[in-house]
C-alpha cells in the first residue's frame, strides 16, 4: 500500500486505428494534490483519462489508482473515482436532484440517503433553487456544476476532470476553479485536462505537457516557466519621453537593448538575476523618472507551450474543436 | 518516477454479484420510467399504431379475408397484439443508440455497478410501452366489437406471455442499436427486421393463403406461433400446448443469442 501516490500510470499506449492517440504516457498525481495535464486538440488527454477511469482499455502499460491495479481490479478503481468528462454526461431529460438520486441509488444508497445527498450536492453547488427543473433548461455553467456534484456522490478519493472550464464564462470559470480547490482541501486527488494555460498555472501542483500523445515537459508551473527562458522585466514610463532614457538605463544594467513597444510604451528585457529590479528601481529614482508599471515577469505559460512543443495552441486548433462540437 | 512505487494493494479483485446486478437494473428502470413519464410523446407509437392498424387493416382486409369486419376482428386482433408487441421493442434500440452517442452511459460505465444494468434497465422500463400498447390495443378493438370470449385469468396470462416476449425481442433492437453508428439509418434496418416477422405470419392472412416457401417460414415464425397462442388465450379457448413451447423456444433462443452479443458488443464499442 502506498499512501503518497494516488494516480501511478506508466507507458500507456492507445491507438485508433491511424491514429497513435497515446504513446507512452507516464503519470504521477501525489495524494491530495492536483495534476494539471496541458495539451493542444487531440494531444490524447481524454484518451488518457478514458484508460484511467477504465473507459478504455489501454493497448500497453499499466496503472494503479488509489492502490488499485487498472487491469486486475477495474471494479475497485471504479469505486474510487470520480469523472466529470469532456462532454456533459447528465441526462437532460431528468431534473437536477433526478440525476443525482438515480446515481446515489446505483452507489447503493438508501432512496432516503439518495435523498439526503442529492439535497445536500444541490446546495453545495448553488443548484438548490434548480434541483426540479429538467436539466435541458440548465445554463453551461449550471450543467458543469451539475456535472461535478455527480461525480462526487460516491466521495471519490480520486477525482477526474476532462476540460471542466471549457466553454464557460470566465464567473463559470471562477466558481469551478473555486469548487475545484475546495475539494483539495478536503483531501481529493485531482487530475485535471486543460487546454487554458492559465487554468493549469492557477490550479495545478504539478503540469504534464503532452503533446500528439508524448509527454514533453514535467514540473511545478514556476518550474516550467523557468525552464523555457529566464524572466523578464517590464517597465513603462510614465511619459513618452522618458522611453529613450529609460531604454538606456536598462541597456547599460543588462547589456541587452530592450523590446520597445511603442504602442502601448511598454520596455521589455530579458534578465538573469532578479536582484537588478532594486537597482533598476534606484536608477529610475536617480534620474527622476517615474513609471507606471515596473515588473520582474516568468514567461507565460504560452511561450512554455511554444518553447516545448513547437507550437501555439493555435487559432486553427480552436476551429476544429468548434468542428467537433457540431 | 520509480516503478517500484507501483504496486497496488492486495485487496482480491472485486466482482459485482447478481443481487447489485438486479438492484442497479431497477435503478435503471426507474430512470427509464421517468423518462417515459417526462416525455408522454415517446409513447405515441404504441398508442397510435394500435388504432391505425385497427381502423386501416380492420375494413380493409376484413371484408376480403374473413367476410365480415367482426369475424375478421376476433382473428386479427390476438395477433395484432403480437405485431404492436414486436414493435414497440424495436424503440429500445432507438434509445440506446442516442444514449450511447451522447455519452451519457459513460458515467455509468466508470461506476462500480454491473455493467449490462443501463442496458437490462432500460429493456424492464419498457414494459410500461408494452402495456399501454396492448391496454390501447385492447381497448379500442373492443369499441370496433372485438369481443375477448376467456376468462379474465387467460387474458392476463395473453398479456403477460406477449410482454415477455417483446424483453427477449427487443434484444435483437438493442444489438442493432449498439453496432449502428449512425442514428438516421437505425429506423430503416429496424423495419427491415420487423417486416418479414410480422407480415410473413398468420396475423394478416390465414397461413393456407400464402405461397408454399412463405407458408413454411410463418408455420414456424415466432410471431405466428404467439398470435396462435393469443387467440388460444383470448378468443377460443383451445389447446395451445403446441405453439406456446414454440413461442418460449423462440425467446430462448432470442435471448440466448442476442443478450450476451449485445453487451459484448457495448463494452467493446467505446473501449
Ligand atoms: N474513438 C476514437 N476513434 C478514433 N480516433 C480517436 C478516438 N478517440 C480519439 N481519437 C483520436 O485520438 C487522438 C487523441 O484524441 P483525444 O480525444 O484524446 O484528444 P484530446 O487531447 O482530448 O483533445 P481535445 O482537446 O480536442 O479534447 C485524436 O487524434 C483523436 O482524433
Ligand atoms: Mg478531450
Amino acid at each position: 500500500m502506498n499512501n503518497e501516490i494516488a494516480i501511478e500510470a506508466s507507458g500507456l499506449k492507445k491507438r485508433f486505428g491511424e491514429t497513435q492517440a497515446l504513446r507512452g504516457v507516464d503519470l504521477t498525481v501525489p495524494t491530495g494534490t492536483i495534476l494539471g495535464v496541458l495539451g493542444p486538440n487531440g494531444a490524447g488527454k481524454t484518451t488518457a483519462v478514458r484508460i484511467l477511469a477504465t473507459l478504455l482499455r489501454p493497448d500497453a502499460g499499466r496503472a494503479v489508482i488509489a492502490g488499485r491495479d487498472l487491469h486486475t481490479d477495474p471494479v475497485g478503481v471504479r469505486g474510487k473515482i470520480g469523472l466529470t468528462g469532456q462532454y456533459a454526461s447528465v441526462d437532460e431529460d431528468l431534473t437536477g436532484s433526478e440525476n443525482l438520486r438515480l446515481l446515489a441509488r446505483l452507489l447503493e444508497f438508501s432512496r432516503a440517503g439518495a435523498k439526503a445527498r442529492a439535497a445536500e450536492l444541490l446546495e453545495r453547488f448553488e443548484l438548490s433553487h434548480a434541483g426540479g427543473r429538467a436539466v435541458k433548461t440548465y445554463s453551461g455553467g449550471m450543467r458543469r456544476r451539475l456535472d461535478l456534484a455527480a461525480s462526487l456522490i460516491g466521495r471519490p478519493e480520486v477525482l477526474y476532470l476532462d476540460e471542466p472550464t471549457t466553454g464557460l464564462d470566465p464567473h463559470a470559470r471562477n466558481e469551478v476553479w473555486q469548487i475545484v480547490r475546495g475539494l483539495v482541501n478536503d483531501g481529493v486527488t485531482v487530475l485535471l485536462t486543460t487546454q487554458y494555460l492559465e487554468e493549469a498555472d492557477q490550479l495545478a501542483d504539478r503540469i504534464t505537457v503532452i503533446d500528439t500523445g508524448k509527454v514533453v515537459a514535467d514540473g511545478r508551473p514556476d518550474e516550467l516557466k523557468r525552464r523555457t527562458g529566464g524572466q523578464t522585466l517590464q517597465v513603462r514610463p510614465s511619459t513618452r519621453a522618458d522611453l529613450e532614457a529609460v531604454s538606456r538605463i536598462l541597456t547599460e544594467l543588462t547589456q541587452q537593448v530592450p523590446d520597445r513597444d511603442d504602442d502601448t510604451g511598454l520596455l521589455t528585457v530579458p534578465v538573469s538575476d532578479p536582484v537588478l529590479l532594486s537597482t533598476v528601481v534606484r536608477k529610475l529614482d536617480d534620474a527622476g523618472i517615474t513609471a507606471d508599471e515596473l515588473a520582474l515577469r516568468l514567461p507565460s505559460l504560452d511561450d512554455v507551450f511554444l518553447a516545448l512543443t513547437g507550437h501555439r495552441t493555435s487559432q486553427e486548433n480552436d476551429q476544429n474543436r468548434q468542428e467537433a462540437l457540431v | 518516477m520509480t516503478t517500484a512505487t507501483m504496486t497496488a494493494e492486495r485487496t482480491p479483485a472485486k466482482l459485482v454479484s447478481p443481487a447489485k446486478l438486479v438492484k442497479d437494473s431497477f435503478a435503471m428502470a426507474w430512470r427509464g420510467v421517468l423518462k417515459i413519464r417526462k416525455n408522454p410523446e415517446q409513447l405515441s407509437d404504441v398508442t397510435l399504431m394500435p388504432i391505425l392498424f385497427l381502423v386501416m387493416f380492420g375494413y380493409i382486409f376484413g371484408g376480403a379475408v374473413q367476410g365480415s369486419t367482426e369475424e375478421y376482428l376476433q382473428v386479427f386482433v390476438p395477433g395484432l397484439v403480437v405485431m404492436i408487441t414486436i414493435m414497440a421493442s424495436m424503440s429500445a434500440g432507438i434509445s440506446l443508440n442516442t444514449d450511447v452517442s451522447k455519452g451519457v452511459f459513460d458515467r455509468f460505465r466508470a461506476m462500480p455497478i454491473a455493467r449490462s444494468a443501463p442496458l437490462v434497465g432500460a429493456v424492464v422500463a419498457d414494459f410500461v410501452r408494452y402495456v399501454v400498447g396492448i391496454g390501447v390495443l385492447l381497448g379500442f378493438a373492443a369499441i370496433l366489437g372485438f369481443r375477448i370470449t376467456t376468462d379474465p385469468l387467460s387474458t392476463l396470462a395473453a398479456v403477460a406471455i406477449a410482454i415477455a416476449f417483446g424483453l427477449a425481442f427487443c434484444w435483437i433492437a438493442m444489438f442493432i442499436g449498439i453496432l449502428v453508428k449512425s442514428p438516421g439509418a437505425l429506423a430503416g434496418i429496424m423495419m427491415a427486421i420487423v417486416m418479414p416477422f410480422t407480415f410473413g405470419s398468420n396475423v394478416f392472412v390465414p397461413t393456407e393463403t400464402m405461397p408454399d416457401w412463405l407458408a413454411a417460414w410463418s408455420e414456424i415464425s415466432p410471431v405466428s406461433l404467439l398470435a396462435d397462442v393469443m387467440r388460444g388465450l383470448l378468443v377460443d379457448g383451445g389447446d395451445i400446448t403446441g405453439p406456446l413451447l414454440g413461442s418460449l423456444a423462440w425467446m430462448g433462443a432470442l435471448l440466448a443469442v442476442f443478450f450476451p452479443l449485445t453487451i459484448r458488443t457495448y463494452l467493446r464499442r467505446l473501449g
